[in-house]
């Protein structure tokens, strides 16, 4: 039975939404079961591994209903097979549950996420920025964050020769 | 003493002359090498190009020990107080070039997080354009800067305290400030 079926019969009640792409098999899930399906996923069937955890920011996008979509791709180390999962979170206060004690290789994807998109994840051991300083304020990869940034980059002392 | 009086090995020159012929000979890199410039750089100084030949060979990775700062590919506003403070740590006198289109104007980086030219933060000497520049192009710019230590260099390094202006353009434009309130505005109409 693949893993698919598995969660049919599992999850009978909740929506949960196929669809494939050639070999790419996408699960979309309602951010409120998430933690579950990938325990499910996880301990008894065989995605042994986290390959990715992205988002998308759908703000200003064409009939789209929710702000973000969170991407998780699971990859099975025995079989090769690979399962992506998706769930949408809103504003004010996304928030999703962590896959840490799950995977430990959420830990700097979660913090990734966190950094460029500000979606908070409960029960993460270290949740700060990665990538960008600590000092910064702005969640630069949301759509209503200007390319340009808001002069960040300008923002250090000036060095003339005469004083260094 | 007549000029007839002395031997043919003793030259006569001014210190000032003699200290910069010293040091434009003898310049340490220090290879601030973050993206694709860095590898013209390391090629620059291998036996096919052989930086060497001007006295410029020896690489430290030691600010102290360095008195010339070869600023190679983007940097980045995180990479930036770095920078700032590697440039700080070296001895005095020390000379910068900077490498590329990114490390001259942040190149086709003109993102929120790339620093649009070094040389609005720390003073630079001499900008080598490319993209990146070959080799002889960084050897063109390093006999270049040479020439300019050895004409106008002096034994106190006075030369340095008159540069009391910065050596890029100021921080903020004036067309990255209407972007700025442009970015604003729209922000504030979105909420």
């Amino acid at each position: 039975m693949s893993a698919e079926d598995a969660l049919k019969l599992k999850f009978a009640g909740a929506e949960l939404t196929f669809s494939q792409f050639r070999d790419n098999h996408r699960i979309v899930v309602p951010a409120a079961r998430l933690f579950e399906i990938l325990a499910f996923l996880k301990n008894e069937q065989h995605f042994d591994m986290l390959a990715e955890v992205t988002a998308v920011d759908y703000l200003e996008y064409e009939g789209a209903k929710d702000r973000f979509g969170v991407v998780y791709v699971l990859v099975s180390t025995t079989s090769g097979e690979r399962l992506i999962i998706k769930t949408f979170v809103n504003d004010p206060e996304p928030l999703l549950p962590s896959v840490y004690s799950l995977w430990k290789s959420a830990d700097w994807l979660e913090r990734e996420v966190y950094d460029m998109f500000g979606i908070r994840f409960s029960g993460h051991p270290d949740l700060r920025r990665i990538l960008t300083p600590d000092e910064f304020t702005a969640y630069p990869l949301r759509k209503d964050y200007p390319l340009k940034g808001r002069g960040e980059r300008h923002n250090f002392p000036v060095l003339t020769r005469a004083e260094s | 003493m007549a000029m007839k009086d002395v031997p043919d090995n003793i030259f006569m020159t001014s210190l000032d002359a003699a200290a910069s012929w010293a040091r434009s000979n003898s310049l340490w890199p220090m290879p601030f090498a973050t993206a694709c410039c860095g590898i013209e750089l390391m090629a620059t100084a291998s036996s096919r190009f052989d930086l060497a030949r001007f006295g410029a060979e020896v690489m430290r990775f030691s600010p102290r020990q360095c008195d010339l700062m070869i600023v190679a590919g983007r940097v980045v506003m995180k990479m930036l107080p770095v920078l700032q403070r590697i440039w700080l740590q070296m001895p005095e006198p020390k000379w910068c070039i900077s490498m590329g289109a990114c490390a001259c104007t942040g190149g086709v980086f003109d993102t929120y997080a790339v620093v649009q030219g070094v040389d609005r933060f720390i003073p630079v000497d001499l900008y080598v354009p490319g993209c990146p520049p070959r080799p002889e192009q960084l050897m063109a710019g390093i006999i270049a800067l040479q020439d300019k230590i050895k004409h106008g260099g002096t034994l106190n390094g006075t030369e340095f305290g008159k540069r009391t202006q910065p050596t890029g353009p100021t921080p903020y434009d004036l067309d990255e400030l209407i972007r700025i309130r442009e970015a604003n505005e729209k922000l504030i109409s979105i909420n």
